[in-house]
Order: structure tokens, then C-alpha cells, then sequence
């Protein structure tokens, strides 16, 4: 620019710089409330008088948790999960993709199976009658209630099936020639060529999985055995009981034992493996989004 | 065609697939019977009483049946509308920003809440709001009382969605900023060379760049009319805002897992599962007429 820009463009431009800064800042407060607890002495938590920065420092909650046990468990539960679980999914998500890929020309039949996709997708059991189903399979109380009902993320199969649909045709017809079988082509050739949005899927399950808590609270009897997600959620009683009374004295009696530099430090150590996928969610989430829609 | 005869393959790969549809979906669609019968576990589905639509007719008479659907559908429409509107604007102020660093740690920042899941979040978000929280230490420095913000039907609604709108409008932000990045820069020079300032540039140029998108999210989002968000208000709520707050999922959770009422929570269920199809089935229909694009 010859001219120097003029004043109230100025003003504009720091408006809308500072209005960015505030409201990205806005989505980080929480989660500098809760460092700040954790890190927190309890009595000092407890006042409610902790926002952005820890009052008398210590990792007392943190070292809690370590002793508490069950907090570990449920996180190694939820590690258990999510291996299964995304393996079942990045499983059956490929299988389920590579066909349907296909014209109906090339795979006759194609059509048929997925009129049942878009059957799964605009029907829903609902609650009970999946429960009934769960229980009748034999599968409360274990691990495989919270992986195998969810076994076919069907949404996810259709975003990888119109990226497999993307893919030059020239790929399978040259593999065809050279004597591949169908297996081989979907091993050898789409799955190498496709790992960025395999990687989208995959992050997509995993995070999925971590992050579920309610098959838990439904499918497991005891609390021993929850997921991590599942386990956070029985901490959240002790929080919504503080705002049910309006006694100040009660309030305070109650806030004592909620513990709450604990309990943030639980949420705290829950997020760090959302945190440390969330580079790689961010790489390959847009192409996610715009991965599924080529070729609807 | 040359793969003809490997169909078989497309078969078996589809085999394990429609077998998890199978039981754990279309099975429980079935078993959305009992909502017809008078359902009892231990006589089962096939000898459980058939009493028609009696559930039906409990449901139409109950008298918070009224209060959970304008709950749901007032909650979930805010929620759609501002989730719209918010990264809408966001993304046009964010496109404005030269400084790359500075819009990429933004964009990170942004949406990370996205990822994280409700259970995680509402701990944090109810010491936030909480008597002695944050947002009351705030409103005691301007002077004012503090309030129950978690126990009030005043505040309660309105929390919820600010608190979703907080959560999800980073992850709306970077669709529509994708869709700005394709707008063509020839347009902004003309735009400059007629004379344009910076916010008729947005309002002609940015804005109709992005309409695409915005038309086919808002026909889209028409499908969650009835989806309030079950995790944010289940993981939140307490009896005291059950008034403004109870929705048809929390309603079908608590009725059919809490009070074993299995056949009038599936029936409940039913319900909203008919009206939800309508609705998707109408978006569909929209988003393939005014935005090019279909699921199926």
C-alpha cells in the first residue's frame, strides 16, 4: 500500500485481532481453572477462591490418585478399550468400505447391502431394546459390551467408502492384469495409497472410544471395571450435589469432602491422551470433513 | 468384467460386517416392539403381553410429556441456530487476520474443546458456574449477588448452549474456513480495485463464497432438531432444573434404566426415532436440492 492506511481501519483491524485473542483465550479458561486446581491444596480448592493460577502449590492430588488405585485402573481400562476397540473399527470399517466402493456393475449386489447401511443409520433400536440385546448376547460385564456393539461405525465406513470411490479406477484394473485377487488389492494397494484418511478414521474411533461413557454406565455393573470415561462421570454426582443446596455452612461441609483439587486433578490426567493425538487430529481432521464429500 | 468371479470375495468381507448390523442394530430395530406389549424381561419379547398402543396413550397423557419435547426441541434449535451463526462469524473475522502464526495458534486453540467429550467437561464448567465459582467471583466484583446459575431454570438453558456453543464452534470455524480458502483472491483484487471497503468486501465477497457451506450445514443440522445433546445435559443436570432442562433422552434413560418402565421409555424412544427419520429424510432432501450434495 502507497497510501498509509487510514485510521478507523486501524481501529477495525485491532477490533478484530483482539475479538480472535478473547474468544480463543475463552475456550482455554476452563482448562486453566482446572491445572490451576489440581495443582492446588485442597483446602485452597475447596474455598473456591482458585481461578487461573494454583494457591499453595502442591501435587498432593496428583500423588492422591496415584494411591487411590482405582483411577489407574479405569485408565488402563480405557487403554484396553480403545486398542480393541479402534482395531475392530479400523477392521470393519475397510472391509465394509472396499466393496461398497464398487459400482453395482462391478460387485453385483452392492446396492443391497448398502440400502442395509442407510437402514442402520436412519434406525435406531433405541436404549432398551439394544440393552436387551447386549444382555441377551451374554456380553454385560465385559469389555466387549463396550466395543462390539459399536463395532461398525457406519458413518465413518461411508466417508471412507466415497474416499476409496476417489481413487483412479486405472489402480485396480492394472493390479487386475498383473493377477491380484481382490484381498491382495485391497492389502497392497488401496489401504497404502489411502493413509491419511485411514489415519482420519482411526483418530475419529479412537477418540470416539476414549471419550464414550454411557455403554459403561449401562453395560458394567461395577464400578471397578468402568472405562476412564465412564469412572469421571460417577465423580460428577459429588459436583452436581454442591448445587443443590443453598445453606452456606452446608456448602461449605459438602465442599470439603468433594475434593475437588482431586477431581480435577482425574480430569486433568484424562485429557493428556486427547492431548497428545489432538497435532495429529488437527493434520488430517479438515481433509476428514472434505474427504466425505467427493463423489456423494 | 475381469473381477467377476472374485465377487465372492466382496461377499466375505461384507460377511463379518452385516453381522454386527445384524445383531447389534437391526435386531434391537425389532425389538422396538415391546413398546407394544407390556414388557417383562423374564416372559421375554415373544411372551411379554400385547397391549397395542396403551404406552402410546400413557405417554400422550402424562403430564411432563409436553414439558420434555419443548425442552428438547427449544434446546436443540438454539443450539443449531448459534452454532451456525457463531463460526459463521468467527471464520469471516479469523480470514481477516494477515498474521499466520497468529490465525494457526488460534485455529488450534479453538478447537480443541471439540475433542474433548462432556462427561470431562462438565466438572470443570460446573466449578466455573458454581456458587463460589468463577463466574460468581466476577459478579460480586460488579456488585451484584451471586447466583445458583446450575439450580436455576432461569440460567440453567442458557448455559447449556452458551457452553455448546463454547464447546463446538471452533470445529464449525475451520469448515467454514475451508470453504473461504477456496474462494477465488481475483475477486477480493476486483473487489479493491472497485473501491470496496473491509466489511463490503466480507459482506460481498466472503459471505456468498461461503453460502455453499452455510446452506448445506443448515439443511443438515435439520436432522438434530430432537438431539439436544443427551451427554452435555445428562453429565449436568439436576432434579431442580428438570423443569427447563429434561429432555426426551434423559427422560427415556431415566424412565427406562432408573424406573424399569421398559416398554414406556421405548415407546417414548419410538417416538422420537419416527420424527427424527422425517427430519432427516426432509434435510436430506433440502441439502440435495440447494447444496448439490447427499449421503444417500
Amino acid at each position: 500500500m502507497v497510501e498509509s492506511k487510514k485510521l478507523s481501519s486501524r481501529i477495525v483491524e485491532r477490533l478484530i485481532y483482539f475479538t480472535v485473542a478473547f474468544f480463543s483465550l475463552l475456550c482455554l479458561l476452563p482448562l486453566l481453572n482446572t491445572l490451576a486446581l489440581s495443582f492446588s491444596s485442597s483446602t485452597m480448592a475447596a474455598s473456591g477462591t482458585v481461578s487461573f493460577w494454583p494457591k499453595q502449590f502442591t501435587l498432593a492430588a496428583y500423588k492422591a490418585i496415584v494411591d487411590e488405585g482405582q483411577f489407574f485402573r479405569s485408565f488402563a481400562i480405557s487403554v484396553e478399550r480403545v486398542i480393541l476397540g479402534g482395531s475392530i473399527n479400523f477392521v470393519m470399517m475397510v472391509l465394509a468400505a472396499f466393496p461398497l466402493s464398487h459400482t453395482e456393475k462391478a460387485f453385483k449386489g452392492r446396492n443391497a447391502y448398502m440400502y442395509v447401511l442407510i437402514f442402520t443409520m436412519l434406525f435406531h433400536g433405541g436404549l432398551i431394546p439394544t440393552y436387551i440385546v447386549v444382555n441377551k448376547v451374554g456380553l454385560m460385564n465385559s469389555i466387549w459390551a463396550l466395543v462390539l456393539p459399536g463395532a461398525v461405525p457406519v458413518w465413518n465406513c461411508i466417508l471412507l467408502m466415497n474416499f476409496f470411490r476417489s481413487l483412479p479406477d486405472e489402480l485396480e484394473e492394472a493390479a487386475y492384469i498383473d493377477g491380484a485377487v481382490p484381498v491382495q488389492i485391497l492389502i497392497r494397494i488401496y489401504l497404502p495409497v489411502s493413509l491419511p484418511s485411514l489415519a482420519t478414521v482411526i483418530l475419529f474411533s479412537v477418540v470416539g472410544h476414549w471419550n464414550e461413557f454411557f455403554s459403561g454406565l449401562i453395560y458394567i455393573n461395577y464400578n471397578k471395571n468402568y472405562p476412564l470415561a465412564t469412572y469421571i462421570s460417577t465423580l460428577v454426582d459429588s459436583v452436581k450435589d454442591l448445587n443443590m443446596i443453598t445453606d452456606p455452612e452446608e456448602i461449605e461441609r459438602i465442599m470439603k469432602v468433594s475434593e475437588r483439587n482431586m477431581s480435577s486433578a482425574k480430569i486433568f490426567v484424562s485429557l493428556i491422551p486427547i492431548l497428545c493425538v489432538y497435532p495429529f487430529l488437527q493434520r488430517y481432521f479438515v481433509k476428514g470433513i472434505v474427504m466425505g464429500s467427493v463423489k456423494g | 468384467m475381469r473381477n467377476k468371479k472374485y465377487a465372492y470375495q466382496y461377499h466375505l468381507m461384507l460377511l463379518p460386517v452385516m453381522a454386527f448390523l445384524l445383531v447389534f442394530h437391526i435386531f434391537p430395530v425389532f425389538g422396538t416392539v415391546i413398546a407394544f406389549e407390556k414388557f417383562m424381561p423374564a416372559k421375554g419379547i415373544f411372551g411379554s403381553e400385547w397391549v397395542g398402543l396403551k404406552f402410546f396413550q400413557q405417554m400422550l397423557s402424562m403430564s411432563n410429556s409436553w414439558r420434555i419435547f419443548r425442552n428438547t426441541v427449544i434446546i436443540a434449535v438454539w443450539k443449531i441456530v448459534m452454532n451456525l451463526l457463531v463460526p459463521i462469524c468467527f471464520s469471516i473475522l479469523l480470514n481477516e487476520i494477515t498474521h499466520t502464526w497468529f490465525k494457526r495458534l488460534s485455529q488450534t486453540i479453538i478447537y480443541l474443546p471439540h475433542f474433548m467429550s462432556w462427561v470431562v467437561l462438565a466438572i470443570p464448567i460446573m466449578n466455573i458456574f458454581s456458587y463460589d465459582g468463577v463466574v460468581n467471583g466476577l459478579v460480586k466484583v460488579l456488585g451484584g449477588e451471586p447466583v445458583m446459575f446450575l439450580a436455576s431454570n432461569t440460567w440453567f438453558r442458557p448455559i447449556l448452549i452458551i457452553t455448546d456453543v463454547w464447546k463446538e464452534f471452533g470445529f464449525g470455524t475451520i469448515v467454514y474456513l475451508a470453504a473461504i480458502t477456496g474462494i477465488d483472491p481475483a475477486l477480493y483484487e476486483a473487489a479493491v480495485i472497485d473501491g470496496a471497503n473491509r466489511g463490503q468486501r466480507m459482506w460481498h465477497v466472503t459471505l456468498p463464497g461461503m453460502l455453499p457451506t452455510i446452506v448445506l450445514l443448515a439443511t443438515r443440522s435439520l436432522g438434530n432438531v430432537l438431539n439436544a445433546g443427551f451427554d452435555q445435559i445428562f453429565n449436568m443436570y439436576i432434579p431442580a432444573v428438570y423443569e427447563t432442562s429434561d429432555i426426551i433422552d434423559t427422560y427415556v434413560y431415566r424412565a427406562g434404566l432408573l424406573d424399569m418402565n421398559y416398554s414406556l421409555s421405548t415407546a417414548v424412544g419410538f417416538m422420537k426415532s419416527v420424527i427424527s427419520i422425517v427430519l432427516i429424510l426432509t434435510s436430506n432432501r433440502l441439502a440435495w436440492k440447494y447444496a448439490g450434495y447427499r449421503i444417500f
